[in-house]
């Protein structure tokens, strides 16, 4: 079931069409990776989607209604890039603040507070003016403030900048036991080595259109370009390479990186190398990486 | 409704806890008492002064009485000598009048080590000047005595309205130039909080993690009336300390003293502390008299939440559009600021002419109708101020906020969310006709 579906949605400005007919559809629990580069319409998408701005045309479902930015928006929780927190406030007052205006009573927000400073080990925090913290220590107590309300939805839009590695690691554990627990995550960013630790689904555009979705592991294979790497026990000798099977992209110490030919099988580049008794050690399909994908992508409609 | 209320607590709380609030809502009272006592003190301060005369004309010999604290002290002694060494013998300072034709008197020198103060120069100038002016009478021959018969004291006593009420046209100004610019104070000063306000809450990007909870009119709404209630609670407080520390001024100083001293203040002064001065201890003093103050009071409470929030609206709007740099803010708050200030001008010749053509279209107008109609209603309504006068400003200020509220609304919903680019007035105004 999906929690979220966004059918042609669109939203124009007066100088350009932020988001030009955009639909796709968000599985219950997934974490969904939003992708595309600067000025792509993502944070016009996302204000769409919490509420924030009404989209001139298209229909938004959220967990099976239409959505309703009135009462749906306490089961959303939205870190948006711009982000940042009442810098005079203590840290506590101001989680329990914003807490109570996602709808949450005093009580029920205090005992969330108690256990998210507990588990994220910021509970010495609580009386300090938010001033007073680090870049990276406030990004923890933002995430807090976000999730503190349990939302079925949790739109995070560059969740790890100014972070260590450490509290990265931290964030993301918990993004993930969120996911398994139900919550369905929108995740919004240009990291793409994050995009394919994190994401179960991508979907990618740009100048306001969708122009990828689908799962990461699809994506890979759609975009492969049946490239192999072979690790050989030694160099053969030039002739011995010949063949209509497959060509020869790059020569490596000890072996090559390989292009598979039109109509050939992969069985066939080891069966060619068992036949002339070249000892393959190693022998890999290269997949493209998502920020592969992504450059050649996005580089392909700027061209249109 | 329930987030507007949790957001009013906030920013009614933040602002209340402040130490800036607390100093100032303590210190402005103790400040104010402290302009009223200054001058009595100031005159007792003048004890024990002793001025050495060397009268070389003889016509004021033992007419110069003591008093406000100077002796004065004739002595027969060289003026060259005992201007050097006059403070060998206890003195503050010698008067030297020299050897004069009654009738062209000349240049009286008064030595001392620093400069003589207003108070004592003016006292010892007209005591000079009576002895001069009796002494010359007594030549022309005029009975000093029936001269003071023959002057008189005319004392217009205004009725106003069918129940012939006392009134003080004197008071009236006071009152009326003191809320009226009390008003003034407080759009600025408040408009400038909800402002700064907005501006915060954009430069620290947190506007848009609280517009994914709340409504931006919700946001908005909630700094406003917070922001009004801080300034309530602080004009409560300050009644409270004034009205006390008046009951208790009497134990301290001798009220009589305290009168005069106000009645100097005003005369000397024009300037508008002293205004206000004379207008406070007007108050005090005159509570029992026959101006209607429940009327002025309601009205002030009105006007003063009335303007408030006519301008509030305005101002975090102006905040809204506001980036990175304050600078900004000066260019586009002018627009905001301009009608405050020309209301009080406006209000300058209100409190003059109070049903002259400027006060009256001043009070209706909502814009200046806050400051220029608190000066006209001390007059007395409906006296001065009709009814329907009244009525109209109000619903007007009323139909005014909801109009601003309207527009400031539109501008700070998208204004709170554009970030990087500088906004111009001329965009302002298209999304003002833009539909949602």
């Amino acid at each position: 079931m999906n929690l979220l579906e966004i059918e042609h949605l669109k939203k124009y400005y007066a100088t350009h069409k932020a988001v030009d007919d955009i639909s796709f559809s968000i599985p219950k629990g997934s974490i969904f990776g939003l992708l595309g580069p600067n000025g792509a319409g993502k944070t016009t998408l996302l204000r769409m989607i919490t509420g924030i701005f009404y989209p001139d045309s298209g229909n938004i479902t959220f967990d099976g209604k239409p959505f309703n930015p009135g009462t749906d928006i306490r089961y959303i929780g939205y870190m948006p890039e711009e982000r940042g927190l009442y810098k005079k406030m203590k840290v506590g007052e101001q989680v329990l603040y914003l807490a109570q205006l996602k709808g949450l009573s005093k009580k029920e927000a205090q005992e969330k507070v108690g256990y998210w400073f507990e588990k994220l080990q910021i509970t010495s925090w609580h009386n300090k003016k938010v001033e007073e913290l680090s870049k990276g220590m406030q990004q923890k107590v933002q995430f807090i403030s976000t999730i503190m309300h349990h939302p079925k939805l949790l739109i995070l839009d560059e969740p790890f900048s100014g972070l260590d590695p450490i509290n990265s690691q931290l964030i993301q554990d918990e993004i993930f036991e969120m996911a398994r627990n139900g919550t369905t995550i929108i995740f919004s960013t240009h990291r793409m080595e994050q995009v394919e630790e994190i994401c179960d689904h991508i979907v990618l555009v740009n100048k306001g259109h969708k122009i990828l979705d689908g799962s990461v592991k699809q994506i890979k294979q759609d975009f492969k370009q049946h490239l192999f790497r072979v690790g050989l026990d030694q160099q053969p000798n030039p002739a011995q390479m010949a063949t209509h099977h497959f060509t020869i992209i790059k020569q490596q110490e000890k072996g090559y990186t390989v292009k598979l030919n039109e109509y050939s099988k992969t069985n066939d580049i080891l069966s060619h190398f068992i036949h002339h008794d070249i000892q393959v050690n190693s022998f890999e399909e290269i997949l493209p990486t998502i920020n592969e994908v992504f450059i050649s992508q996005v580089k392909l409609t700027e061209a249109n | 409704m329930n987030k507007i209320w949790i957001i009013i607590k906030r920013e009614y709380l933040t602002r209340v806890r402040k130490k800036s609030f607390v100093i100032t809502t303590i210190l402005v009272p103790f400040l104010f008492l402290g302009m009223i006592l200054l001058p009595v003190l100031m005159m007792q301060s003048d004890d024990n002064e002793k001025v050495a005369v060397v009268d070389d004309s003889k016509f004021f010999t033992g007419k110069m009485a003591d008093d406000g604290g100077v002796h004065y002290k004739f002595v027969n002694a060289k003026i060259d000598t005992l201007k050097n060494n006059y403070a060998d013998f206890g003195y503050t300072g010698v008067l030297h009048i020299p050897a004069m034709d009654i009738n062209r008197p000349g240049n009286f020198n008064y030595y001392s080590k620093g400069q003589m103060n207003v108070m004592m120069k003016s006292n010892m100038e007209r005591k000079l000047k009576n002895v001069i002016e009796d002494l010359r009478m007594e030549e022309a021959g005029i009975d000093k005595a029936k001269l003071e018969n023959i002057r008189t004291q005319v004392d217009i006593v205004n009725l106003t309205g069918k129940d012939e009420k006392k009134g003080s046209a004197g008071l009236a100004l006071a009152v009326g130039y003191g809320s009226g610019f009390l008003i003034y104070m407080i759009l600025l000063i408040f408009g400038m909080g909800v402002m700064r306000g907005v501006m915060e809450e954009k430069t620290n990007r947190v506007a848009e993690v609280m517009i994914s909870s709340v409504k931006p009119f919700q946001l908005m709404m909630g700094k406003i009336v917070g922001i009004a209630g801080v300034g309530l609670t602080q004009f409560l407080i300050w009644i409270v300390l004034i009205v006390g520390l008046n009951l208790l001024l009497p134990l301290f100083i001798d009220p009589a003293s305290l009168q005069s001293a106000s009645a100097q203040g005003g005369a000397m002064g024009g300037g508008q502390s002293s205004a206000a001065m004379v207008e406070m201890m007007e108050k005090i003093n005159f509570v029992k008299d026959n101006v209607s103050w429940s009327m002025v009071i309601f009205c002030f409470l009105f006007y003063f939440l009335g303007g408030y929030l006519f301008y509030a609206a305005l101002f975090a709007a102006v905040g809204s559009l506001v980036n990175e740099d304050p600078n900004d803010a000066q260019s586009l708050v002018f627009p905001v600021t301009l009608p405050v200030i020309i209301s009080i001008f406006m209000m300058f010749a209100a409190v003059r002419k109070p049903n002259g053509l400027i006060a009256i279209w001043g009070s209706m107008i909502p814009f200046t109708s806050p400051v220029v109609m608190m000066a006209r209603i001390p007059y007395g309504v409906p006296g001065t101020v009709p009814y329907w006068q009244l009525i109209l400003s109000m619903l007007l200020l009323i139909g005014g906020i909801v109009g601003t509220t309207w527009v400031a609304a539109k501008i700070y919903r998208t204004g709170i969310l554009l970030y990087g680019k500088k906004i111009t007035l001329k965009e302002v105004g298209k999304w003002l006709v833009r539909k949602n």
